[in-house]
């Protein structure tokens, strides 16, 4: 987890943060049972910001973006994605599932159909999109997650990193506003996570906003516009990259960082 | 500390070994016979005590088994036939006239002999039928049109009847759908499946007897009908359990997913009828089908003996169903379950599309399982007083002719029965191949 695991030349002319909000969360609390794992949460995401979450293992940073399109449910408060109050109806959960894209940690692929069917089952089924223009999106972003060539294969013929890349691919086929990572680069192997990191600075340069959890440091200095920490289910400091690595506030902060980036 | 650093200096390989054939007593038959049969004594004291054993039954069995008794007409004058060869005693060689003389009957029971033709149309039309369903790669995808129709065609060719009546049934599909898409429309999908089995069992129940006999007086149209007296043999018991099978297996899968619904009432219905129907032997449902049930039933009301049999086994398969799928469903990642979801795909699409086909696939062995011995099930309706393969074997023992025989009979029974699971379990097989697809 070195500082400089990313060294790509980034192309920042359309990365711009607009004034449009996409994500508003309010006062949002959790419990798993007994657990506060969630404890008022105030966060406000404006179109093409590029967050990374961080903290430590059980800080709820995972959580906090599973709520955001419903794959968990929040106790209290408000969350409102791209306009869409987040609420117990169902009409109002499907419809941010459909703008929200979101990468898991294990991929999540279906293994039972190929590459090309993983990504354009969700545009024919939900999007009702003809089958012909659903093939054509999804190589349209296989060439663009760079494996056109895979299409016909199963993901379990796949290694750990061009699965990553098929999840991602598989999203943006839904063509979604915005782009949940849960730790998309925890399960692979080192020499993989390049490939992967590179797939997401892409997406950056191109304006997406994108909520990302991540332990991978460099590519939060070289891509974020903020960086959130969270520990305790609380976010404790959240801040603008150089700011945040160089100036770090609080003593958790610190200490977190002395811890993934001291050695 | 100089010295271990001398010997710790790099070594590069600068060829790459070329590849080599394996040694030769590892390969071929000679390694096979090796590997399998005399790998060290003690394998090998076993393989050839294994052989002797083997030496041992067949040179009882088969003298037996060949026997040239396919003439007699009965049991003694095949002891005769026996005789004359010098051949006596238990052993002395099988009677196999009696299967000459009753095969017909162990196949078809008292069905009219006039009318064969219509369980052999029907149980040629079943392979049509389950073709594109079974083998899809190889069938026209239109013939699956046949295979929905085929379950309303096939009691029609067995029991005959009005040619309404089958029409009518089908009708009562479309009329449930109807009430579906209106209900669901004015009060949501739930009470629009709810509305639509009843309004679908009022109409199959009431209406269609009536409709169908008022249409028959205009225009006749049918087949002689025949009655589940003379029903027996295989044709019963295929019968059963084609129909249990078939409905057993998606009855399977929606009690499976209500024992996981969230909905309380649905999972407690579910959970309550799958611990019910396991608690209880089938026998007892069975005897509940053939006695009581005529109790609770309005007087005059018949109720066929044999769709009340087929209800009960399909019941007793279906509790089972549920929780082997179950086990499938329980086997699945969550993060199944999350990929669809983060999709915006609903429940049932979700269900459809992504879960049920890798369920279903895990769960594959146990399904068969399940089918086989819901097949072999079928035997327990002889208890019942249903001339089923074997409730025929002793009602042809009855007869003077043969009064004595058992080996041959229950053999040439075992071997149908064995014809018919083993080809399930040689399809599940071949459907577990097909759809592998890598490691997960």
């Amino acid at each position: 987890m070195s500082d400089l695991a990313v060294d790509t030349e980034i192309d920042r002319s359309q990365m711009t943060v607009s004034d449009d909000v996409a994500i508003e969360i309010n006062n949002m609390n959790k419990w798993y049972g007994a657990f506060h794992v969630l404890r008022d949460i105030d966060l406000t995401v404006n179109q093409g910001e590029r967050i990374v979450i961080c903290g430590p293992s059980g800080s709820g940073k995972s959580t906090l973006i599973r709520c955001i399109n419903a794959l968990e449910e929040h106790q209290q408060g408000k969350i409102v994605v791209d306009g869409t109050v987040l609420s117990n109806d169902l009409k109002n959960i499907d419809k941010i599932r459909r703008e929200v894209g979101m990468v898991f940690q294990h991929f999540n692929l279906f293994p039972h159909l190929t590459i090309l069917e993983n990504c354009t089952l969700a545009p024919i089924w939900v999007r009702k999109v003809p089958k012909k223009e659903a093939v054509d999106t999804a190589m349209h972003f296989l060439e663009k997650v760079k494996i056109p060539e895979q299409a016909n294969k199963y993901p379990g013929q796949l290694s750990g990193g061009q699965q990553q890349r098929v999840a991602i691919a598989r999203s943006l086929c839904m063509k979604p506003r915005i782009m949940l990572f849960d730790e998309p680069t925890s399960a692979l192997d080192p020499e993989m996570i390049k490939e992967v990191l590179d797939t997401m600075i892409e997406l950056a340069q191109e304006g997406m906003t994108m909520l990302c959890v991540t332990h991978e440091m460099g590519f939060a200095r070289q891509v974020a516009n903020r960086v959130i920490f969270m520990d305790q289910g609380q976010i404790v400091e959240q801040n603008e990259p150089e700011e945040f690595f160089n100036n770090p506030k609080s003593d958790r902060t610190k200490l977190f960082l002395s811890q993934i980036l001291g050695h | 500390m100089s010295e271990m650093h001398a010997e710790t200096v790099g070594y590069v390989r600068d060829t790459m070994l070329p590849e080599q054939d394996p040694p030769a007593t590892s390969v071929g038959a000679i390694g096979w016979l090796r590997e399998n049969l005399f790998s060290g004594w003690f394998n090998s004291v076993l393989t050839i005590l294994s052989l002797i054993f083997i030496y041992w039954i067949l040179s009882a069995l088969l003298p037996w088994f060949f026997s040239p008794t396919w003439e007699a007409t009965s049991l003694n004058e095949c002891r005769e036939i026996l005789a004359e060869m010098g051949r006596e005693g238990h052993f002395g060689g099988a009677c196999w006239g009696v299967i000459r003389d009753r095969w017909v009957q162990l196949l078809f029971g008292f069905y009219p002999s006039g009318l064969y033709w219509r369980p052999i149309l029907a149980f040629i039309l079943l392979f049509v039928a389950l073709g594109p369903v079974l083998f899809s790669d190889y069938f026209p995808g239109k013939l699956i049109w046949f295979s929905a129709i085929y379950p309303f065609l096939m009691p029609w060719l067995l029991w005959g009847g009005s040619v309404w009546t089958p029409l009518l049934v089908i009708a009562g599909l479309g009329i449930g759908y109807g009430v579906f898409r209106v209900v669901a429309a004015a009060a949501g999908n739930l009470a629009g499946i709810i509305a639509a089995v009843i309004a679908a069992l009022a109409w199959w129940i009431f209406l269609v007897g009536p409709l169908s006999e008022l249409i028959h007086s205009i225009i006749p149209a049918g087949l002689n009908s025949v009655d589940s007296r003379n029903f027996g043999g295989f044709m019963l018991s295929i019968t059963i359990g084609v129909v249990a099978i078939a409905i057993s297996l998606p009855l399977g899968i929606v009690l499976a997913l209500g024992r996981r619904s969230d909905l309380l009432i649905v999972k407690a219905l579910c959970v309550g009828f799958i611990e019910f129907i396991r608690g209880v032997p089938l026998i007892t449902l069975l005897f509940v089908a053939s006695t009581l049930l005529n109790i609770f039933m309005p007087p005059g009301t018949n109720f066929d003996i044999i769709l009340r049999v087929i209800i009960m086994a399909t019941l007793f398969a279906s509790a089972y169903m549920a929780e082997v799928i179950r086990g499938g469903l329980a086997a699945l990642p969550k993060g199944q379950y999350e990929g669809a979801d983060s999709l915006g795909l609903d429940y049932w699409q979700a269900q459809r599309l992504i879960i049920m086909p890798q369920a279903l696939k895990i769960s594959i062995p146990g399904i068969v399982s399940t089918f086989i011995g819901l097949f072999k099930d079928t035997v327990l309706v002889s208890i019942i007083g249903l001339l089923d393969p074997l409730g025929l074997s002793n009602a042809i023992r009855a007869d003077s002719d043969w009064n004595g025989i058992v080996w041959e009979l229950y053999g040439f029974i075992a071997l149908l029965f064995f014809i018919f699971c083993f080809g399930m379990s040689r399809y599940s097989m071949y459907l577990e191949r097909k759809l592998q697809t890598g490691h997960r």
